[in-house]
């Protein structure tokens, strides 16, 4: 049996994540994203190589989408409504609640502001959320008969869950995006310890290992404020939600604690919106966040107002968060066009920019002058800060997630190919599991765990749940073993389910008749004068307890055991059992010895010892 | 397995409780309070009393003598007991050893009311689950009660009501025999408790494991749990337990099609080896007649049978009981009277409120709605933060941005006003009458319904809403006489009798423990495909395992390392001794590679062996091991068995004694031995 994982998107690269992995002939999609950078055909994720004919719904189990970023649902309404897949499509209850927004957003930003041609349409969006079944946290949904899903916290974004997949007994966790630190308004990733074949993880930060986030959350907080101290007008491209609302809570917090008057301004109605979902979500925040709730909602900004577009050029200073991230196309992007050449202004860019986007272009470098989309340059006379914490775990996350979860395998994708690559040797070297990198298009396959199915007698059970414990002396240390189950055999007969017996019964199982081999001597052994039948018994005893070590003797008037061993006085004058010498003397009697071959050195230790005495 | 009915409850406020001992652990379902039993207490001590205490009927006064022959004389407000009110738990659950309870599992907030009782006790270990909406709730109901009990002592200072004091008077001749069976029931008092305090809530709650629905938990290794919605309120759930021996449903009542909280769950309770319903309150709808029995031939497929399961018609007579509800509300208001509604069903008063506000929103009227309850703001706001655990209607209302439930507009409006007690500073400034009022608490001895009661009691304009079965029990007998117009509801809580066949077809257990009581009224002989074992209260029911054979998984890895054996006899057989640890994984037993052994020489020899040894045979093996002999016959005695022996000659002298069942190896050449074993093994199956 065979895990296969083709990565479809987000290979060495970030944008358009899409894997699917096929466990035991069921076919999973996880995440199904488009590339925020590109505008041709290469911004979604290449369906073709799942199915020449088309017929998605035969190929594919079910779609999984781990949260509402458009690198992970972008291509989602294009594959069920334009592709045609009919399939089932799980998202978490936030994800599924917040993706129209992102979705129709980003629509309406590359239809009415870039001019270009649909992609799909605001009924495609309607239609597409139709199909999807909510998911909530750690509950256990079974596809099929064979898939079974469920979601644990990601900590990413509101919503954001990792999925852990299971079909027969090969299991995988596909992480999406994840934060092993809680933030202002997100816990922490939270998974079980689970027994898995594959981890497919995220590794946007593989090789950045970051300390506290007090220190860059000031930072940020500073950079604004002196910004808007000096006047002037700080932009904060992002996404409607997430980046927003976590920024937000800090500059409300802020702006509190430190009596600042300057408006806060959110860029459309949509944040706003977002905001309300945000409270209804609040069991999907941090744990924090849900014990205040009852008094304040902590959604429920103070300074915030909505942005107008006549105060693009209004003086004075202010915040804006404005839409979209990564200053890509849209408001955020023509509000830069104006702001960006003042020197007294600030652009405070979150998280990352995929490249191709011109934040990333301001991120790279200081650009004097950028060129925007359509041919127009601007001067970039602005101040740029970088917010330097992520939603993104950084490596020694990955690091931990990974040797927490101690997967067969590992899969890195969402990242850089470089710090991957250096991520991947970390895996491989320290953690000894193998890891592997593949390219869009690649697939990678990894062995699975199964499980031979048997019915087990209740004789063995029953012999299992009582120790069994073995002592021995290897040079100087005491080893304790117990291996109960090596009382058990498994029988297996042709067409029929196997069978474990317990030894004793293995004959019965078979019909044959048991046959028992056995050792017999009757070994002669020297007398101390005066000494009876007891103190023989007594006498051989002690010998045998000095050369055979944790020997486990039982004694009885005129016979000893140990083990199967078992020696009993003989009176016959000429017993069978005896060779070679005969009772001649009267200093020696003899005990008549028989054993089993299981204990076949145990019993001629025990002769060696007592002819010693001879 | 064995189940004991601790208690078959009654009805919502007061779920069955049962004791379970499965694979070795013992399952505790629900521990609820009888809160009904409290109407034996009077709301106000007698001394302060107010005028009905001067109300005893005129022809009792002048008849005192008459009073006294009569058995059953009409129950007046002097026969309450005027103490601070104690607590009655299931009956018999405290002659059960505490810590021998393993595991706890709660079904809907009323089965958690009586846990701190449990969980007070040192000696309590066993682990707890609920769903989080359950925990919530329920939390939240247990505060309220506590906050509601304190308002009680405070209002009427501690009485004296060491126990068991106050039972005393009630052993009299003259004691009404209905109060006498609410306190004696079956001569045990043990089941009578004083109240929790908050921060024994708080440290029952710290014991809690909560879990959503459809999450799998696992405990010990051993019983997988798994909580399904029951749609009988917000969080309640029914229970599948997943053990190494097969697995477990408990169905107690269940909604199927609700309005509020989330729909019953039966995908997953499809085909459990024993499946326990313990919906009593099916009892209480009318015995079927012929004509709603709904014929359950095995031939109906499970779409057709989860149809006539799901139709809406139940669940539209629940909305239209919900309306005519508001409309009667709507009727007194419009003639100068106030509701009082003392419904604390959660998800009743969340949809009433809801109803209530939007019909008078559409309506002329001008009442203000108040709401009077310690838990009331967190409540109404938990409400509308829980999408997931709702009905897929109000899931919708999520996805296009509105709250869950629309009291969040109406409140902020001021249209909904929130109190955590009567005597709220606030309370008197937006006090208004005609009103409509939510107060606590159901059985009318405790909250601020009591005093709203005494206010309004005289006024025949006004309305009063009750609880099904409290105007039939002592419930009203304080407040008498009562010009209030009364409405009593019965909302539904549970699966209609005549549904039950349905619903085992359906499910497909193969075995399905019924009340006998249930039994009784239903003929469900027609369900061919399961077999149906009655229960009843406080019997133990044993059941045999079911699956003849436990199943054990083995890794293929370590499969494929197991040493493997192909018989001389039986070529259809493959055997081989195991190795490994058998571990108890998610209710699964499995065999897996254990730490590396020491490879002993000595363990790879077979310990077991059938056949039979041909002397002739043996010999020559023997032969080629350079070992030399003869063979002798001997007949044994009554030739019941031949026995042969070879008396080997060189190296050693020797002797190999065999018969059909045994052989025996004589020498006291070790090396010899060794090698006549190498080659009896050869000649002999051996494992």
């Amino acid at each position: 049996m065979a895990i296969d994982c083709l990565v479809l998107g987000a290979g060495q690269e970030i944008g358009k994540s899409c894997v699917v992995v096929t466990i035991n002939n069921k076919k999973i999609m996880f995440d199904c994203g488009m590339h925020m950078g590109c505008d041709d055909h290469n911004r979604y994720p290449d369906f073709s190589i799942l199915s020449k004919s088309g017929d998605f719904d035969k190929t594919i189990s079910c779609v999984i989408i781990t949260h509402f970023h458009m690198d992970h649902v972008g291509a989602l309404p294009y594959f069920t409504e334009v592709c045609g897949y009919n399939g089932p499509v799980y998202m978490s209850y936030p994800t599924k609640a917040l993706s129209p927004l992102m979705l129709e957003d980003y629509r309406r930003i590359m239809v009415d502001r870039r001019g270009e041609e649909e992609l799909f349409t605001s009924a495609h969006i309607a239609s597409c959320m139709n199909k999807v079944i909510p998911l909530d946290l750690k509950q256990t949904i079974q596809v099929d008969e064979d898939l079974q899903i469920r979601a644990y916290y990601a900590g990413h974004v509101l919503g954001a869950v990792m999925v852990y997949a299971k079909v027969g007994d090969a299991a995988i966790v596909y992480t999406g995006d994840y934060n092993m630190t809680t933030d202002r308004h997100l816990g922490a990733a939270k998974i079980d310890r689970l027994q898995l074949d594959l981890l497919i993880s995220e590794s946007t930060y593989a090789t950045t290992t970051r300390g506290s986030k007090y220190p860059r959350e000031r930072e940020f907080l500073q950079a604004v404020h002196k910004c808007v101290a000096g006047g002037g007008k700080a932009l904060i491209p992002s996404f409607a939600l997430g980046r927003a609302q976590e920024l937000c809570m800090l500059l409300d917090d802020y702006w509190e604690r430190m009596n600042i008057k300057v408006p806060i301004y959110f860029s459309s109605g949509l944040t706003i919106q977002a905001n309300m979902y945000y409270k209804m979500l609040i069991s999907w925040t941090s744990q924090n966040v849900k014990e205040k709730h009852v008094t304040h909602n902590p959604f429920d900004f103070k300074n915030v107002k909505d942005f107008d577009r006549s105060l693009i050029h209004a003086p004075g200073p202010c915040v804006l968060f404005a839409t979209p991230g990564m200053l890509c196309a849209g408001f955020s992007l023509e509000v830069f066009k104006h702001w960006a050449p003042s020197p007294l202004n600030l652009v405070a860019l979150p998280g990352y920019s995929v490249a191709g986007t011109v934040g990333h272009k301001l991120m790279s470098g200081k650009p004097t002058t950028v060129d925007l989309y359509n041919g127009t340059k601007v001067d970039v006379r602005c101040k740029i800060h970088q917010v330097a914490f992520s939603p993104h775990t950084d490596a020694k996350g990955i690091m931990d997630l990974t040797k927490f979860l101690s997967p067969k395998n590992v899969v890195l994708v969402h990242g850089e190919k470089p710090s991957m690559m250096s991520l991947k040797d970390r895996i491989t070297s320290e953690l000894d599991i193998p890891c592997f990198v593949p390219a869009n298009g690649e697939t990678v396959s990894v062995a699975s765990t199964t499980f031979i199915k048997t019915n087990a007698s209740d004789m063995f059970l029953k012999s299992c749940s009582t120790p069994n414990f073995r002592f021995s002396n290897s040079s100087t240390q005491l080893r304790v073993t117990d291996d109960r189950t090596s009382d058990g055999v498994l029988v297996i007969e042709k067409s029929k389910k196997a069978k474990i017996v317990h030894q004793d019964e293995v004959s019965e199982v078979l019909h044959e008749k048991d046959h028992v081999v056995s050792l017999a001597y009757c070994c002669p052994v020297k007398v101390n004068e005066e000494s009876d039948e007891s103190g023989l018994i007594k006498q051989m005893s002690v010998k045998i307890s000095e050369t055979v070590s944790c020997a486990d003797i039982h004694e009885s008037e005129t016979c000893l055991q140990v083990g199967s061993f078992k020696g009993s006085l003989c009176l016959k004058e000429m017993c069978v059992h005896r060779r070679g010498m005969s009772s001649s003397s009267s200093e020696v009697k003899f005990l008549c010895c028989n054993w089993s071959v299981a204990d076949l050195e145990l019993g001629w230790k025990i002769i060696n010892a007592m002819k010693q005495n001879l | 397995m064995e189940l004991t009915c601790l208690s078959k409850g009654d009805g919502f406020h007061y779920p069955p409780c049962h004791m379970l001992n499965i694979s070795g652990f013992r399952v505790l379902i629900d521990c609820p309070l009888d809160l009904l039993a409290i109407t034996i207490f009077s709301p106000v001590p007698c001394d302060v009393g107010f005028e009905a205490s001067a109300y005893p009927s005129e022809e009792d006064a002048q008849n005192p003598i008459q009073k006294k022959q009569k058995m059953e004389r009409q129950m007046s407000f002097d026969d309450l007991v005027c103490v601070e009110p104690w607590y009655k738990t299931v009956k018999t659950l405290h002659l059960w050893e505490v810590s021998l309870i393993d595991i706890v599992l709660i079904s809907n907030p009323m089965g958690l009311l009586g846990l701190p009782f449990l969980t007070q006790n040192p000696r309590f270990c066993a682990k707890i689950y609920m769903t989080e909406a359950t925990a919530k709730i329920g939390q939240l109901m247990m505060e309220d009660l506590v906050s509601m009990h304190m308002e009680f002592r405070r209002l009427h200072g501690p009485e004296d009501s060491s126990f068991p004091c106050w039972t005393k008077n009630l052993d009299g001749e003259e004691v009404p025999s209905v109060l006498k069976n609410v306190v004696f029931n079956g001569d045990d008092l043990g089941s009578w408790m004083r109240l929790y305090s908050l921060d024994d809530i708080k440290s029952c709650m710290k014991k809690v494991q909560a879990v959503k629905f459809s999450e799998e938990v696992c405990y010990n290794g051993t019983l997988v749990i798994k909580a399904l919605s029951s749609g009988l309120d917000i969080g309640a759930c029914n229970w599948l337990i997943n053990g190494p021996n097969g697995s477990l449903s408990y169905v107690s009542d269940s909604i199927l099609v609700s309005h509020h909280a989330k729909s019953f769950d039966f995908h997953g309770l499809k085909g459990a080896d024993v499946m326990i319903y313990s919906g009593f309150s099916c009892l209480q709808t009318a015995s079927p007649t012929d004509s709603d029995y709904i014929s359950t031939s095995s031939d109906e497929n499970d779409e057709s049978l989860a149809a006539s399961l799901l139709d809406n018609e139940e669940s539209l007579e629940e909305l239209e009981k919900l309306a005519f509800v508001c409309s009667c509300a709507e009727e007194s208001a419009d003639a100068g009277g106030s509701t009082l509604i003392t419904i604390t069903r959660v998800g009743i008063v969340l949809q009433l409120l809801e109803l209530m506000s939007n019909s008078l929103e559409s309506s002329s009227l001008k009442v203000p709605i108040f709401v009077i309850s310690s838990v009331a703001e967190e409540l109404l706001a938990y409400a509308n933060t829980i999408p997931e655990w709702l009905c897929e209607q109000r899931q919708e209302k999520l996805i296009s941005g509105e709250p869950s439930f629309g009291h969040l507009q109406f409140i902020k409006d001021k249209k909904i006003h929130l109190f955590p007690a009567i005597h709220s500073p606030n309370l008197i400034t937006s006090w208004q009458e005609p009103c409509i009022l939510f107060a606590p608490h159901w059985s009318l001895r405790l909250g601020p319904s009591v005093q709203l009661l005494q206010r309004w009691r005289e006024d025949p304009k006004s309305l009063l809403v009750l609880e099904d079965g409290i105007s039939s029990g002592l419930g009203l007998l304080p407040f008498r006489p009562i010009a209030m117009k009364i409405l009593q509801c019965s909302f539904r809580s549970g699966i209609r009798l005549q549904k039950l066949p349905s619903l085992l077809s359906l499910l497909k257990p193969k075995i399905v423990l019924v009340p006998d009581v249930v039994n009784q009224r239903i003929n469900l002989s027609a369900i061919k495909t399961t077999s149906i074992l009655n229960y009843s209260e406080n019997k133990t029911l044993s059941l045999a395992r079911i699956a003849d054979n436990a199943d054990v998984e083995i890794m293929a890895e370590l499969a494929t390392k197991l040493s493997w054996k192909k018989l001389r006899q039986r070529e259809n057989f493959g055997i081989a001794r195991l190795k490994g640890e058998l571990v108890m994984e998610n209710g699964k037993q499995r065999l897996v590679s254990g730490l590396d052994q020491e490879e002993d020489s000595g363990k790879t020899r077979p310990l077991r062996h059938w056949g039979s040894v041909a002397p002739e045979t043996l010999l020559d093996a023997l032969m080629k091991m350079s070992v030399t002999g003869s063979i002798e016959h001997s007949i044994g005695e009554n030739g019941s068995e031949d026995k042969s022996i070879i008396h080997l000659t060189n190296p050693s002298s020797g002797m190999v004694e065999t018969s059909e069942m045994c052989t025996t190896i004589i020498t006291d050449d070790e090396t010899v031995a060794s090698k006549i074993f190498q080659a009896i093994d050869g000649i002999l199956d051996g494992i």
